[in-house]
């Protein structure tokens, strides 16, 4: 992958973007069509009375990785907390719609916050480890959620499919917090995929790292999706369309404005305020 | 600003303005007078406390009656007419005191510490804090009354063979007690633990109790200490309450004996006070024993502090 344009906030040449999409590894037509995991039907959601997400309506594939794009502001973050009803720990957040996972109305009154988010991880923008060692932190999901088997095992494997175990094999037991940011969020990823969820949610996960650090967790989720469902957010473009197989653009207001494979997307966009977004003229 | 003035302008030295040099003064005076008043303090504890011990007395230049510093602090019996003065008599009753007022502290004020931080709705944390702090702010004569008339009777219809004084009445009165204080500097380092650790938690699927007892409490865990180590000093030198509750007969209790609790026995604050009201306040041997505790109990809470800052330091909170 093109790594000299990774950080860069520059409005980016159609000709860079044209090219990453062509190498991305898991493209639609690479892997033939999937099936939905998650359907957001005509989704609203309000912060006391502002509202933040309108009438949000999209088919999310099965093990590819989706990215969300957008503005700062425009309800990203919003709709992936949405997916796993984070948002109810927001006393001022209010869903309405439909978002099925499977068929299943997540906000159905019957559906278990817990056992949904165990289905559904989530890493998030800030590296967040808990004070506990590297070990522990994997183990946490595992421990908590009641999950038998060889733990070491079970540890050592999420931290290879998180490309973290070379790093830190012989400090299991040291502090996840005395990792690099780069590990740390590594680290967040393999206690995400340790309890072997469907989906994993990412919320900007590389906006506090270095490029090297970004492109390692490019590459990792490019291969997670082999297994995972994963859905990103991001507002650095060249990386949606290096890693992603479909692309949401969301506007300011809380609209999704164009939705679809993502070569369609940044190649062919289907209005003019997405390709003004997607080229960098505004956002 | 013209040009002209810069140089006068910026070399005002508005540091040294004759206000700002008064006000420095001010408050080094006020500094100065706190430390002066603790120190004396001190310097009074000890040098009275030298002239009870036979070592220590010639070199404070007093030629009186003294004890020994061994007998002093291995003695088991005090009885201050017949001029016995085993301290450890008082300290027994003193640990006995604290640990019980732990075991019934500690559990409820964390557990209220998670209720207040992790569970309560904002509008039962603001009526509820408060609350707490009333409970903290009831004079402590009050609790001790609470022991004799609510307590004991309620551990004599469990144990009939209970005493109306008795340490078990005079450890949970005093438990209760710092109940707010465990619970408030408990909570307050719950609630400084960052929103993400426990969004990380959630977010794994783990359930209100995984993330308050798994994620929450061990990295609130230096604050909590700290709240155990100071409500636990605070036991020991709580005095009015186990004055009025462990009665006023000195008796070594062996501390790891749970039966020594039904006993009543007198407590190293309360033994000062009654040697301050009994007739020897003029002089003699009784009177200088007074400091002689003193000072062993003002030890005993500034090692505990010290402990408690190691612990804090060793345990920081990082996040
Ligand atoms: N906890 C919250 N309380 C109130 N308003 C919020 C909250 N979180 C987000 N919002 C509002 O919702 C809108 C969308 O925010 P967000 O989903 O964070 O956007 P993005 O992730 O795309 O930057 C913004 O206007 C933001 O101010
Ligand atoms: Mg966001």
């Amino acid at each position: 992958m093109d790594q000299s344009t990774d950080e860069s906030p520059d409005p980016i040449d159609e000709s860079v973007i044209e090219t990453n999409v062509a190498d991305a590894a898991t493209s639609d037509t690479a892997r033939g069509p999937a099936d939905t995991i998650v359907e957001a039907r005509n989704v609203d959601v309000f912060y006391d009375d502002v509202q933040a997400l309108d009438d949000i309506s999209m088919s999310i594939p099965e093990q590819r990785v989706t990215a969300m794009v957008g503005p700062s502001g425009c309800g990203k973050s919003t709709f992936l907390r949405c997916i796993n009803r984070m948002n109810d720990r927001i006393d001022a957040a209010r869903v309405e719609g439909e978002l099925r996972l499977r068929e299943k109305n997540v906000y159905d009154d019957d559906v278990d916050p817990v056992a949904l988010r165990r289905r559904v991880g989530m890493v998030f923008q800030t590296p967040n480890p808990f004070p506990k060692s590297i070990y522990d932190n994997v183990a946490y999901g595992l421990e908590i959620q009641g999950i038998d088997g060889d733990y070491d095992q079970l540890v050592e494997e999420s931290l290879r499919r998180a490309a973290l175990w070379d790093e830190v094999s012989d400090q299991l037991h040291e502090s996840g917090l005395d990792l690099s940011g780069g590990q740390q969020q590594r680290l967040c990823i393999a206690r995400a995929i340790a309890p072997d969820p469907e989906i994993v949610l990412m919320d900007e996960p590389a906006s506090a790292l270095d490029p090297v650090a970004t492109s390692k967790i490019e590459d990792l989720i490019t291969d997670l999706a082999e297994e995972y469902t994963v859905i990103i957010v991001t507002h650095n473009m060249q990386q949606a369309a290096r890693i992603s197989d479909k692309t949401a653009v969301f506007l300011t207001g809380g609209e999704l404005v164009e939705f679809g494979d993502t070569e369609q997307v940044f190649q062919n966009p289907g209005s003019d305020r997405v390709e003004d977004y997607i080229t960098g003229k505004f956002g | 600003m013209s040009t002209d003035d810069i140089e006068a302008d910026l070399t005002r030295n508005t540091e040294n303005a004759p206000s700002e040099l008064l006000a420095r003064l001010f408050f080094f005076v006020c500094a100065v007078l706190s430390v002066v008043t603790t120190a004396s303090i001190i310097v009074l504890l000890v040098s009275e406390a030298a002239k009870f011990f036979s070592v220590t007395a010639p070199l404070v230049g007093f030629a009186g009656e003294t004890v020994s510093v061994v007998e002093f602090l291995t003695g088991t019996t005090w009885q201050v007419n017949s001029g016995e003065f085993g301290v450890l008599a008082l300290v027994s009753a003193t640990l006995l005191i604290t640990v019980g007022a732990a075991i019934v502290s500690v559990p409820l004020g964390v557990a209220t510490a998670i209720y207040l931080s992790e569970y309560a709705s904002r509008r039962a944390r603001r009526i509820l804090k408060p609350a707490l702090e009333i409970l903290a702010g009831i004079p402590t004569v009050v609790y001790g009354f609470f022991a004799l008339l609510y307590i004991t009777p309620v551990i004599q219809l469990v144990f009939p063979d209970t005493g109306t004084f008795n340490l078990a009445s005079a450890s949970i009165v005093v438990g209760i007690m710092i109940i707010p204080m465990v619970a408030s500097i408990s909570e307050d380092a719950m609630s400084a633990v960052p929103e993400e650790l426990r969004q990380a938690g959630y977010g794994m699927g783990a359930t209100k109790f995984d993330v308050s007892t798994g994620v929450v409490v061990p990295a609130a865990l230096s604050g909590i200490f700290s709240s155990f180590i100071l409500a636990l000093s605070r036991a020991i030198g709580e005095t009015m309450a186990v004055t009025v509750a462990a009665g006023s007969q000195a008796a070594f209790l062996q501390p790891w004996n749970p039966a020594s609790y039904l006993e009543g026995a007198l407590p190293m604050t309360a033994a000062m006070i009654q040697l301050l009201l009994s007739d020897i306040t003029g002089g003699g041997l009784g009177y200088r024993s007074l400091f002689a505790v003193g000072l062993t109990l003002f030890a005993l809470t500034l090692s505990m502090n010290i402990v408690s800052d190691l612990i804090a330091q060793r345990y920081r909170e990082e996040y």
